[in-house]
């Protein structure tokens, strides 16, 4: 009998997974960062209590023909400075289980997933911005004729160890005109969506009769044609109780998005244009930063990756803004005359953004109106950026990248504050890199961040200057030396900041998909995006180690 | 207990025996012209694929594709070798991805993975991330980052399995 137990349980792999012959994959990755804090009166940069903080997480997930499970275990003893507290402890906040079968895809446990462009619905992560949305539920996915795909689910949505209070339902569904149709031949593609979300959470309020069911919905369409392509996406909030406290405006929200791409070989044109109104969506009535957001109203603004070209970033206002950016990407070819030998890239970029005419909807707590849908001149400005961009290779062993941005940056309403001017920065950087022999790189940067100081704008923390030295040894080794130095500045408080210098070294070693990376300086203040999403991060001072890892 | 050790291990010796390399995850991704594609019809005839990871922001993985598509064309010539660039820009930028690959002249098959699901699904904590899939399209080699001159040692993986 026991003999026959062995065998039954020897041969369970065989029997349970008997469909196909492999035993299915186990893959995972790992994610590790800690920091020290000193404390440092030059930078204000002040010490934590446990010395050293850490932030670390793994994915493991198991696969088997069309099912998938996956669970992801999460430290943070404690959360990293710029990370909220609420996240400190231990623990398994996301598992599922996933299968598909003659085309219904069902999920159960925890999932992420986007509606359209994200305007009514985007339940994403963005672990470096310590966002962490995700849903817990059941969803489930449907192709029930060619060209027609179907989503749904149930869920409630994370917050930090726990879950909002709200109960989401959505569906969403795409139609591929061609494809359902049929025209395969035709030069023109059409693509149609809509969605429709729900939010129930029970009304508790003792003074007014809260609606308890807010719905959202959305429609979009893409047209591509020959070398053409048009985007939009029109949502639609209902009744959606605003205000801190009192909850007492029902104001409804909107929100029109559309851009136009034009692109060819060497060239790519983008025209974009949005309006936002009061169409900020959570799964808590009156929720609070970045905390239990249901929808996701992209940045109208180039994302700039250098670092004092995103010193001033943007961030969309979903109470109300109005915003177009344009862009050019051209490469001139080789051996043209601006092209030179190897062809030069030139990029340009601009946009716009202003609140809308007399303010959003939801004026107040108690007060709603209902604003101009379209005016631009004499409205408040809130962001204006104006870059380029050129990229060169110089020969075999230089290139060389040149950057300028105009930026004008309305602290007021992007960061709260209460400046009552705007910050005016031009940013000149030159990166060039240099191949010593192939494998061995050397990179330097040098960035400048001049700041308007007429009276007619705010000086803010005065100019920046930047250098950068960074040496990579493929495919193992990097080095890197920063600094960072501000001529001092007297803040808004009246406190003057003398002149300092962030100074910071990094190296790291990687091989296969194991990286290490140790670093040592001062980490300036300042405001860390992605996306268009952003988080505050505190100055500090102190040794950082980074490993990440997966199999 | 001692049967119980026995039973485990002969259980695991199941899956270890038969522990195989990855294969694709089966997801679903936008192709630039926002249409749904399933990760499962990337294809090349049983040559080698690379997938990439990449962002229009990411400026390493910006580098790591137009660095390769110099050479793009010898590596084809010699490997047959096809490069998918898998895009994780977000709905803020996918509507850059058309005309930044078509402004860089990349010839490569890109799409767009605007939350991620593709990401998690193949294990990607960051960008670059580079997978190279043998003639059956299992994952047999991966790198995260890059350093001028890595581009050296993906090829000679492409080469070991094309040969």
């Amino acid at each position: 009998m026991k003999k026959l137990n062995l065998l039954l349980l020897t041969l369970l792999p065989f029997v349970v997974f008997g469909q196909e012959k492999s035993p299915g994959t186990i893959q995972g990755d790992f994610n590790f960062n800690a920091q020290t804090y000193t404390e440092d009166p030059s930078i204000n940069a002040s010490k934590v209590d446990e010395f050293m903080l850490m932030n670390g997480y793994a994915n493991i997930l198991f696969n088997k023909g069309n099912f998938t499970a996956g669970i992801r275990y999460e430290s943070y003893l404690n959360a990293l400075q710029d990370f909220d507290s609420r996240f400190n402890g231990n623990g398994i906040p996301y598992r599922f289980a996933q299968y598909n079968v003659y085309g219904l895809d069902i999920t159960v446990g925890n999932f992420y997933e986007q509606f359209g462009n994200g305007l009514v619905f985007r339940s994403y992560e963005e672990k470096s911005l310590g966002i962490d949305n995700a849903m817990d539920g059941v969803r489930l996915k449907y192709t029930p004729a060619k060209g027609l795909s179907l989503k749904g689910f149930v869920a409630k949505q994370r917050l930090f160890w726990e879950q909002g209070p709200g109960i989401i339902r959505g569906i969403d569904g795409e139609l591929n005109v061609n494809d359902a149709l049929s025209f395969d031949n035709s030069k023109t593609n059409a693509i149609v969506g809509g969605s429709f979300v729900s939010r129930f959470q029970e009304d508790n309020n003792p003074v007014y009769n809260l609606p308890e069911n807010v719905a959202a919905y959305a429609l979009r369409t893409t047209v591509n044609r020959g070398k053409f392509s048009f985007n939009s996406e029109y949502a639609y909030k209902f009744n959606d109780p605003a205000g801190g406290v009192t909850y007492n405006n029902y104001a409804p929200g909107n929100a029109l998005m559309a851009n136009l791409t034009y692109s060819e070989r060497g060239l790519g044109i983008i025209l974009e244009a949005h309006r936002v109104d009061n169409m900020d969506y959570r799964s808590k009535r009156g929720g609070t930063g970045k905390e239990l957001t249901l929808n996701f109203v992209p940045a109208i603004s180039k994302q700039h990756v250098y670092t004092l070209a995103a010193f001033y970033p943007f961030a969309t206002q979903p109470l109300g803004e109005l915003g177009f950016q344009g862009q050019v990407n051209y490469t001139f070819k080789k051996k043209s005359p601006l092209g030179g030998k190897y062809g030069t890239q030139l990029g340009l970029n601009y946009s716009r953004i202003n609140g809308l005419n007399g303010g959003s909807s939801v004026l107040t707590e108690t007060e709603s109106h209902t604003p101009m849908f379209f005016s631009v001149i004499g409205e408040e400005l809130y962001f204006r950026d104006f870059n380029f961009d050129i990229k060169k290779k110089i020969s075999k062993k230089v290139k060389v990248m040149a950057n300028y941005l105009n930026i004008i940056y309305n602290k007021d309403v992007i960061q709260g504050k209460n400046y009552g001017k705007d910050i005016h920065a031009r940013i000149g950087i030159i990166d060039v890199n240099y191949k010593i022999k192939p494998k061995h790189t050397v990179r330097t940067e040098f960035q400048y961040l001049s700041i308007d100081d007429s009276k007619e704008y705010d000086y803010d923390q005065g100019d920046w200057v930047m250098g950068l030295v960074e040496y990579t040894f493929s495919p193992h080794w990097f080095f890197a030396f920063i600094d960072q130095y501000n001529g001092g500045y007297t803040d808004h408080d009246g406190v003057s900041h003398e002149a300092v210098h962030y100074l910071n070294i990094s190296c790291g070693y990687s091989k296969g998909t194991n990286r290490f990376e140790l670093g040592y300086g001062k980490k300036r203040e300042g405001v860390f995006c992605v996306g268009g999403v952003c988080k505050n991060v505190p100055s500090s001072n102190g040794f950082t180690l980074s490993i990440t890892s997966s199999f | 207990m001692k049967n119980f050790l026995l039973i485990t291990a002969l259980v695991s010796i199941n899956f270890i025996a038969f522990s195989q390399n990855r294969t694709l995850p089966k997801v679903d991704l936008k192709t630039l012209e926002n249409t749904i594609i399933n990760s499962s019809e990337f294809d090349n005839d049983g040559n080698p694929i690379v997938i990439s990871f990449w962002a229009t922001w990411c400026k390493p993985c910006i580098k790591e594709l137009s660095t390769i598509a110099e050479v793009y064309e010898d590596w084809q010539d010699e490997t047959d070798v096809k490069i998918i660039a898998i895009s994780i820009d977000d709905a803020r930028n996918m509507s850059k991805v058309k005309p930044k690959v078509n402004s860089e002249m990349w010839e490569y098959e890109v799409y767009c993975d605007p939350n991620g699901d593709f990401k998690r699904a193949m294990g990607v904590g960051g960008v670059p991330h580079t997978f190279l899939l043998n003639s059956k399209k299992e994952i047999v080699w991966q790198h995260t980052g890059y350093k001028d001159g890595d581009e050296y040692e993906l090829y000679e993986q492409i080469e070991a399995l094309s040969k």
